[in-house]
């Protein structure tokens, strides 16, 4: 036997690619400069790049952050040799004195470790809800989480928010208790009706003489003196929260084939979808204490809540929605194979899936009204930006401008953007594929 | 989530709108504290500090006020309302008393149902322009672009003066002083425009304050004062008094360094005695205890001392007393007689 | 859903209401009904008793008294003798005018960008996407006070350009100061005028005839340039031969309305420095400008998002297919991927337009005088009417929404797939 073979039998060792192909080169080659148009394209988006950073990047490395004033300040920038008139750098100064006041409005500093506790029980509160590692025994914080921050945030009596929360225990005991001696529909009129009855006129007094036998509670903070991002995050977080469920109900209105129901929810949803949201806030401004009793009177901020809840409430239902109808069409008719009733089946069949479609959906709600949030200084509440207005009024600061924009602008992105980048992240989790 | 702390708060409201059916004086008392209507910032009228601490020239009314009634001139709600939200939030109850820079007319003290409780700044509206412009006259200013302050009684004056006069100009509206005073100093208007007091103000918080001219005409008369609800007399009449006494301490020489000599006994002059409650009871037909008068003249002194310290001439305001001198030194400031 | 039950042949019971699937239904229904009426009840009631009280019943007469401000954009002849219903007018013709601009702009600029952030250009697609993330993530009403700023502060004065520190652009014709931009203006030197309709009604308005008579030219134009289409394509159906007609076709539109054009003595009307400002041609407030780029920039970003998940909604055998045909990759996203993504794009470009139209209510933050501005802002500070002018501008915004989601969801399903 010759060995006698016409192609080559041993495999030839891996050769490294050409210079102009691999490496850093490489990479440039194919991903900048592969073609004549390409190469035009990239050398005029660097040089946009690049005029745009140097004109910024001095601005911004200004070495001003101990300065009281912007008279201060410009003099700092003088003596550098740098142009004294705004142009030359920013005055941090600003921020350095300012940014707790940014953060927090005029809440009382020494405080200031109850919207901060607040804040990082929201993340424990939420994180059951958000990441499915997290142990499920937080979801008993989740529950008990809006009244603690109620408290937190605004003080006073602890008797009252813990009444309040004894009436959804009135509520679970009512529907119980009736649903086994009169059936499953006076369980949820009870549910209904006991829970408003003790809202609407035992909580007030019982929490009054409970705080006069044992007064608990905490230095009361009034609403005008909560202001920046504290009041941002405060109405978005009420907002979706309280959204939620409303915007579930109509979600659940509008698919319904009840038609009286469906016309209600949609008119309810295209009407507050078609105003703009600033109309809204004027009718929480001039309108809403024409609308309710002679004589009641509740604090802007509260009536600003209720507003954006109804809008949030309105674009959630739509969010909601949309997750009802992803679902295919036989998760409803396996439901109704087991013979579940409606609400049987919503709660544990649909609801789960549907909401669990929707989280993205439901974060980039949060993200559009937590930028909405902003509006609110038009009608006079101190957010960052009406807090920017008042900052520019005072006279140590008068004429100052980039640097308050750009701080609230940042503060902003970073939250904005983690909240995208989470929403983004579940999206891919829970592309269960259906 | 928060469902019910929502339902509850409105609850809770509900429930005080039922004891609220009382006049203003026992809401303010049972509340202990006044709720007061002051503009979102105007630096010497009312501004808050880096603490969130209001003061100036409106705000000490609304501490005298406060004083008078509840004995502590701390004992305030401040609430920065715009120009759009002050009437409502007035109307809706929301404040009891709006001191804010707000011009008393016919339509909003007959039509918009408030009452005013008196004047205590009388202005007019003015204009400002570089002295680099070169102009000299409110009547050189045609096809020029001016400033304004949307929601007050300036844009009305303006199209007025202007429309009378016969010539062009280019309005451009703004919502606060801060945004009006950028654009005013970056050249976007020629000629910014409000009343006289606000054109100080803002005039001295400028870098170079002497580049700055306010024009010889004013257009219009700007009557200023705190305000109230229609129906409610009594209030309107505490609130109308402790402005009086303010008015009439500085009269009679009664200031916040005198004050707690003159109101330990009664002295010579009658009418300091039954201003500062050491003689009669003037408090008690109001409601309201002997020394009201004198709590309410400790705070911030009298009205003369309020206008020195937030914006009279040693102040970077420098607004001299012209109109708003005491009558007896020639202005227009007068109070009716305590008696 | 529960079994049906055999029809009751004992005749109706109370009970039925409830315990029967049949009217249970509606039971729940006339119950919600009633509830919800007695809501609306309550709020009237409370909305009646609160304006007694004030003193304020809800009347609209205040609409037909003088405004007494001035508006200084105003598409309309307007003074401040006019009403406080025409003031409101200029308003909405101001919001409709920011609107129509900013979505036009908004659409081409996030169409180009949404296809940039695909681009095989590693630098152009990250610039893409980190503009994309800054304006989706930073509010819209930040970022039009920040152009505002910007237009105030960075743009030379009126006076500066008399001292030469600054000049007119493209040939002395366009003039951007911090006040705005003045651009040429059309004008007809021996113009047909216009006509006015309505008389002196609060609502009236001129048309011009100019106008008209150009748009009738081109329409007739058009017209003629589809007829020789046509018959081209039937002498090319007939012989196999197709005429050259393209410069028929154009020549039949252009040649028109040159002529008419040269017969109105069209001319443009040239910005210049007279007194405190420019004078002549089209002035462009910097609260507009200010408002179109950023309201523009803002809702590309989310149009650009639209547009990437629509383009990459189109299955890759589409771009395989067209490369193995030999296309190039131009006209494959052109003639292929585009027209498809465009289905799944339009849906939620609607809502971007919708949500465009009410952010413009903004505008209020830099003074430019739109619906807000006027009905909403100096008309109620005016006459205290916060009831009735709040609502009717919610009444207006709503039939705006709905118009444009309406004509859109036309659009929609004329170009939507028909599926079998």
């Amino acid at each position: 036997m010759v060995d006698l073979s016409f192609v080559r039998k041993d495999i030839v060792p891996q050769r490294a690619a050409p210079l102009s192909e691999a490496g850093i080169v490489g990479w440039f080659r194919k991903n900048m400069f592969s073609d004549i148009p390409n190469t035009i394209l990239t050398i005029i988006v660097l040089y946009f790049i690049i005029s745009v950073l140097s004109s910024i990047l001095p601005w911004v490395f200004s070495p001003t952050w101990y300065s009281g004033s912007l008279t201060e300040c410009r003099s700092i920038l003088a003596e550098l040799g740098r142009d004294g008139h705004g142009g030359g750098g920013a005055c941090w100064g600003v921020i350095r004195e300012r940014w707790l006041q940014l953060l927090f409005g005029f809440y009382p500093s020494e405080l200031y470790w109850r919207p901060i506790l607040a804040f990082f029980l929201l993340g424990l509160a939420l994180a059951p809800v958000l990441f499915e590692g997290a142990s499920r025994k937080l979801l008993y914080l989740t529950a008990v989480y809006p009244f603690l921050c109620f408290w937190l945030i605004w003080g006073g009596s602890i008797w009252f928010p813990i009444t309040v929360f004894a009436g959804f225990i009135i509520a679970y005991v009512g529907f119980v208790y009736v649903n086994k001696i009169a059936g499953s529909l006076s369980g949820v009129i009870a549910s209904i009706v006991l829970p408003l009855i003790w809202w609407l006129f035992i909580v007030s007094p019982l929490s009054t003489m409970l705080f006069s036998i044992l007064p608990i509670g905490s230095e009361a903070i009034d609403s005008d003196r909560l202001g920046g991002f504290m009041l941002a995050v405060l109405i978005g977080v009420t907002g979706i929260a309280l959204s939620l469920p409303i915007g579930i109900l109509l979600a659940l209105g509008r698919q319904s084939d009840l038609p009286i129901l469906k016309g209600v929810c949609v008119c309810f949803i295209e009407f507050i979808r078609g105003v703009p949201l600033i109309t809204l806030l004027f009718v929480a401004s001039t309108l809403l204490n024409i609308f309710l009793p002679p004589g009641s009177n509740f604090d802007l901020i509260l009536r600003v809540m209720i507003m954006v809840t109804l809008f949030a409430s309105a674009y959630m239902a739509e969010v909601v929605r949309g997750g009802l109808a992803a679902l295919p069409k036989g998760q409803y008719e396996a439901a109704d194979s087991l013979g579940l009733d409606y609400w049987k089946a919503q709660r544990l069949i649909i609801m789960p899936q549907a909401l669990k479609i929707s989280i993205p959906g439901i974060v980039s709600t949060f993200i559009g009204l937590f930028k909405d949030t902003t509006l609110v200084s038009i009608i006079g509440l101190l957010d960052p930006l009406g807090l920017s207005t008042n900052i520019r009024a005072d006279m140590a600061w008068n004429g100052i401008l980039w640097e308050l924009y750009g701080f609230v602008g940042f503060i902003f992105f970073i939250f904005c953007f983690s909240m995208s980048r989470y929403s983004m992240y579940l999206e891919r989790r829970l592309a269960t594929g259906h | 989530m928060k469902k019910s702390a929502f339902f509850g708060t409105i609850a809770a409201a509900t429930f005080a709108a039922g004891f609220a059916a009382a006049g203003t004086l026992e809401d303010v008392q049972a509340a202990g504290e006044l709720k007061c209507g002051v503009s979102t910032g105007l630096a010497g009228f009312a501004l808050a500090d880096a603490n969130g601490v209001w003061d100036g020239f409106d705000v000490a009314v609304c501490r005298a006020v406060a004083a008078a009634v509840l004995g502590d001139g701390n004992a305030v709600k401040f609430v920065p309302t715009t120009g759009k939200t002050r009437f409502t939030a007035l109307a809706s109850g929301e404040v009891d008393v709006l001191a804010r820079n707000t011009t008393w007319t016919f339509s909003r003290d007959v039509d918009l149902k408030f009452e005013f409780a008196g004047v205590n700044y009388y202005d007019g509206q003015g204009f400002m322009a570089p002295k680099a412009l070169g102009v000299t006259s409110a009547k050189d200013l045609d096809g020029a672009t001016v400033c304004i302050q949307t929601g007050t009684t300036t844009e009305l004056n303006l199209a007025d003066f202007f429309r009378s006069n016969n010539i062009s100009y280019e309005p451009v509206p703004i919502e606060t002083n801060a945004e009006a005073q950028a654009q005013y100093l970056a050249g976007a208007c020629d000629v910014y425009t409000t009343d006289a007091s606000g054109l100080a103000s803002t005039r001295a918080t400028f870098e170079a304050p002497d580049d700055h001219i306010v024009l010889p005409e004013i257009v219009s008369k700007e009557p200023l004062g705190p305000l109230v609800r229609h129906g409610d007399n009594n209030w309107g009449d505490i609130v109308r008094w402790t402005l009086n006494a303010l008015i009439t301490a500085e009269e009679l020489g009664v200031t916040s360094a005198n004050i707690a000599e003159h109101s330990a006994n009664a002295g010579k002059n009658p009418e300091v005695n039954r201003l500062l409650g050491t003689e009669g009871d003037l408090g008690g037909m109001l409601g309201l205890d002997k020394a009201w008068a004198s709590r309410a003249i400790a705070v911030n002194g009298n009205y003369g001392e309020i206008f020195e310290k937030n914006i009279g001439v040693n102040t970077p305001i420098g607004i001299a007393r012209g109109l708003n001198a005491s009558w007896t030194d020639g202005g227009l400031i007068y109070s009716a007689p305590f008696r | 859903m529960n079994a049906i039950p055999d029809p009751d042949k004992q005749g109706f019971k109370f009970s039925q209401l409830l315990y029967d699937t049949r009217y249970r239904s509606m039971t729940i229904q006339v119950v919600s009904l009633i509830a919800l009426l007695l809501f609306f009840g309550w709020l009237i009631s409370n909305t009646a008793a609160n304006l007694a009280t004030l003193g304020k019943p809800i009347q609209f007469k205040f609409l037909g008294e003088p405004s007494n401000y001035d508006i200084n954009q105003r598409l309309l002849d307007y003074t401040s003798r006019d009403t406080h219903l025409r003031a409101g007018l200029m308003g909405l013709l101001n919001t409709l005018v920011l609107a129509f601009m900013g979505c036009i702009t908004a659409t081409v600029l996030g169409v180009a960008i949404g296809v940039m952030r695909l681009s095989k250009n590693w630098l152009v697609a990250r610039v893409m996407t980190l503009y994309i993330e800054m304006f989706r993530n930073i509010p819209v009403l930040l970022w039009i006070i920040i152009v505002f700023s910007i237009m105030i502060e960075t743009m030379p004065r009126p006076n500066q350009f008399r001292s030469g520190e600054a000049s007119m652009k493209l040939l002395d014709s366009v003039a951007i100061t911090n006040r705005g931009v003045y651009i040429p203006e059309p004008l007809f030197s021996n113009g047909l005028g216009d006509i006015y309709l309505l008389g002196a009604s609060s609502l009236r308005f001129g048309i011009s005839l100019d106008l008209i008579a150009l748009l009738i030219v081109l329409f007739v134009g058009v017209f003629v340039s589809r007829k020789i289409k046509t018959s081209a394509d039937k002498i090319q159906n007939e012989t196999g031969v197709r005429p050259t007609t393209w410069w028929k076709r154009i020549s039949v539109i252009i040649f028109p309305i040159i002529l008419v054009l040269w017969a109105l003595g069209f001319h443009l009307g040239y910005p210049e420095l007279k007194g405190f400002n420019f004078k002549g041609g089209t002035y462009m407030r910097n609260s507009l400008i200010a408002l179109w780029i950023a309201l523009s920039l803002y809702t590309a970003a989310f149009i650009a998002e639209n547009v990437r998940s629509g383009i990459q909604a189109v299955e890759k055998g589409q771009s395989e297919a067209a490369f193995a045909l030999g296309i190039s990759p131009g006209r494959t996203m052109n003639l292929i991927i585009l027209p498809q993504a465009l289905r799944i794009i339009i849906p939620p470009l609607i809502s971007q337009y919708l949500n465009l139209t009410k952010n413009s209510s903004l505008a209020i933050a830099v003074g430019y005088m739109d619906l807000t501005g006027t009905l909403m802002g100096i008309t109620l500070n005016q006459t205290g009417r916060e009831l009735e002018t709040v609502l009717m501008g919610m009444a207006i915004y709503l039939v705006i929404s709905l118009a444009i989601s309406s004509l859109m969801n036309w659009y929609n399903n004329s170009v939507k797939l028909v599926e079998r």
